[in-house]
């Protein structure tokens, strides 16, 4: 009874030290998480324009989106787009050079740091910057083509090219995902190769039949880290074509930009907010969904 | 290998060995396609300014300068280019040095100590991972300017120190989860607390792992742009980004060469920072997955 009650009283002296070291944290989640997400539910059904009042107007907001906010409608359909361009490049890319490391290649270390520079530098400004140049009229990809006596194609100035440009460029940080795709590939049973060699299976069966099987959860976690970060595609966009040329690059975080930032419309942007929130939701849910049927996992 | 019939020895090359040549030939046409712009970048940089866009593409101009740099440096005719460098710095360096130790202390409660309501706590913890930023953007700037935070380093600096990123809180108790729990007991025994635990046995074995956190934060804070475009008005405070940003809006043709060197400037931290922490880097992206 005594040895218990002493247990007791260090289990509580640990309790008050615990909330102690966690109280950053918890003032942080209450002041940075939970209020805002509060405020911003409420603020998605009221209209509110910065230095005025906040007014409730039930679905007003929501009612606009959906029935009179071209611009909306314009930018999902932009942000699918640039999704559907850059999520299946950017993985098959990353798989494919993760393939081709894996088999036991000199100097490895080397490819790796450099496939995964891109993905270091390649979300700042400045690499914004210096993407604009190389690809502009007189940018270094068309001299180069014309060198081979194509082009010049007007990459990031043309309505039809410009969206796909910058969906590549995206694609091009393909190295983080390359590097999980590596960790994922290492995992895999050597005996199940061996095994499959005996047989006589081709090496393309075998890619098919082993290796994709058995890293199906790796590429289950790429695909839905991929479009929850291809969603939210800002900074690129903004400092390279800015939503031009001919809103053919305006993807709906600029949309949600402009409407908090530039017509300092809170109420609405807030549930711009939202809805941009249940979209990536039900996207990533219908892929955990499909998932079942496609990842294996081990025992 | 011989083959007969081959009156001349030539070296065989076996299928094999093909493939491996093959293999290597793929992967440095693949090399190229990922540095040319920074290639490009560091080649233009060091060009006299009327020679970056030219018909022929030579990797050196015709001399080397560094008038662009010069050119960059002064710029803006109130501040010089270094100033914007040292906001950017001021500002990073306290997000990092906040993320490493407000993430620490939380990760080590989560990971050691017995508390009431640690369970639910730690899985709420794990679910705001996946809460999307945009959901919380502008209510915290309705915050932020409330508080009169707006056009300060403020909103980027106080939620570090308070463990907002619930990421990197992971990766650490993951971490701190897989030192020995022995040595937490012998401490107590010598009758050290759970403070003095944390901060003399727990936080120097776990400095590769707030290496990983430090780095993670040092780069994704120094690329942002979002936030520091919402809540940095005036001149004087812009980061390397917002300042860049700038550069081209007034930007004419002449000025191509300072942008170009600025922003090569502007890399230099990260790429260091990015070759120095290879070991942990990699390791850290390999065993907690993650954003690109």
């Amino acid at each position: 009874m005594k040895a218990f009650r002493a247990k007791s009283r260090t289990f509580e002296e640990e309790g008050w030290r615990a909330y102690a070291l966690l109280l950053p944290w918890i003032v942080g989640v209450l002041l940075f998480t939970l209020w805002p997400m509060l405020q911003s539910l409420f603020l998605s059904f009221a209209d509110y324009r910065i230095y005025g009042k906040a007014s409730f107007v039930g679905l007003e907001n929501f009612r606009e989106m959906f029935f009179e906010d071209r611009m909306f409608k314009t930018s999902v359909f932009l942000t699918f787009k640039y999704v559907l361009m850059f999520v299946p490049v950017k993985l098959v890319a990353a798989l494919l050079v993760a393939q081709v490391l894996n088999r036991n290649i000199k100097g490895i270390s080397l490819y790796r740091t450099i496939y995964y520079l891109p993905s270091i530098v390649g979300s700042s400004v400045a690499m914004a910057v210096t993407w604009k140049m190389v690809l502009s009229r007189e940018g270094f990809v068309n001299v180069v083509l014309g060198y081979l006596h194509l082009g010049p194609i007007d990459f990031l100035s043309s309505p039809s090219y410009a969206l796909e440009t910058l969906a590549m460029m995206g694609a091009w940080q393909f190295g983080s995902s390359m590097v999980i795709f590596l960790a994922g590939l290492k995992q895999v049973p050597q005996e199940l190769y061996e095994a499959a060699d005996v047989d006589g299976t081709k090496k393309m069966r075998q890619f098919f039949s082993i290796t994709l099987p058995m890293i199906s959860s790796t590429i289950l976690f790429n695909l839905v880290m991929g479009l929850i970060n291809a969603f939210q595609v800002f900074t690129q966009i903004a400092v390279i074509t800015n939503g031009g040329p001919a809103d053919s690059t305006y993807v709906y975080m600029l949309h949600l930009y402009r409407t908090a930032f530039v017509s300092h419309r809170m109420g609405y942007s807030s549930a711009l907010a939202w809805v941009l929130t249940l979209i990536i939701l039900a996207t990533t849910g219908l892929v955990f969904l499909s998932s079942k049927r496609w990842v294996y996992y081990q025992e | 290998m011989n083959t007969p019939g081959t009156i001349l020895r030539i070296p065989q090359i076996t299928k094999r060995q093909w493939l491996r040549l093959l293999t290597h030939v793929f992967l440095i046409f693949g090399c190229f396609i990922m540095v040319f712009p920074l290639i490009w970048l560091v080649s233009s940089a060091f060009k006299p300014g009327n020679e970056i866009f030219q018909r022929e593409f030579s990797l050196i101009g015709s001399r080397l300068t560094v008038q662009n740099f010069i050119d960059g440096w002064n710029i803006n005719p109130t501040y010089y280019f270094g100033h914007f460098m040292m906001n950017t710095f001021l500002m990073v360096g306290s997000v990092v040095i906040g993320t490493i130790a407000s993430s620490f202390v939380t990760a080590y409660a989560f990971a050691r100590l017995q508390f009431k309501g640690r369970k639910p706590l730690f899985a709420f913890m794990l679910s705001t991972m996946m809460l999307p930023a945009q959901v919380t953007l502008i209510p915290k700037y309705l915050t932020f300017t409330a508080f009169g935070w707006i056009n300060s380093y403020l909103p980027f600096i106080v939620p570090a120190f308070c463990a907002t990123q619930s990421f990197h809180i992971y990766l650490l108790v993951q971490f701190v989860r897989g030192i020995p729990k022995e040595l937490d007991s012998a401490a107590k025994i010598d009758g050290c607390d759970c403070f003095s635990i944390a901060f003399r046995i727990i936080a120097p074995l776990s400095k590769p792992a707030m290496f990983s956190v430090g780095i993670f934060t040092f780069m994704w804070t120094w690329d942002d742009y979002l936030n520091q475009l919402i809540y940095i008005s005036s001149v004087d405070k812009f980061t390397v980004s917002l300042f860049l940003r700038s550069l081209m809006d007034i930007t004419s043709s002449v000025a191509w060469g300072p942008l170009l060197a600025c922003s090569l400037i502007s890399l230099v931290p990260i790429i260091v920072m990015f070759f120095l922490a290879q070991p942990y880097f990699v390791q850290g992206i390999a065993t907690s997955g993650l954003k690109g």
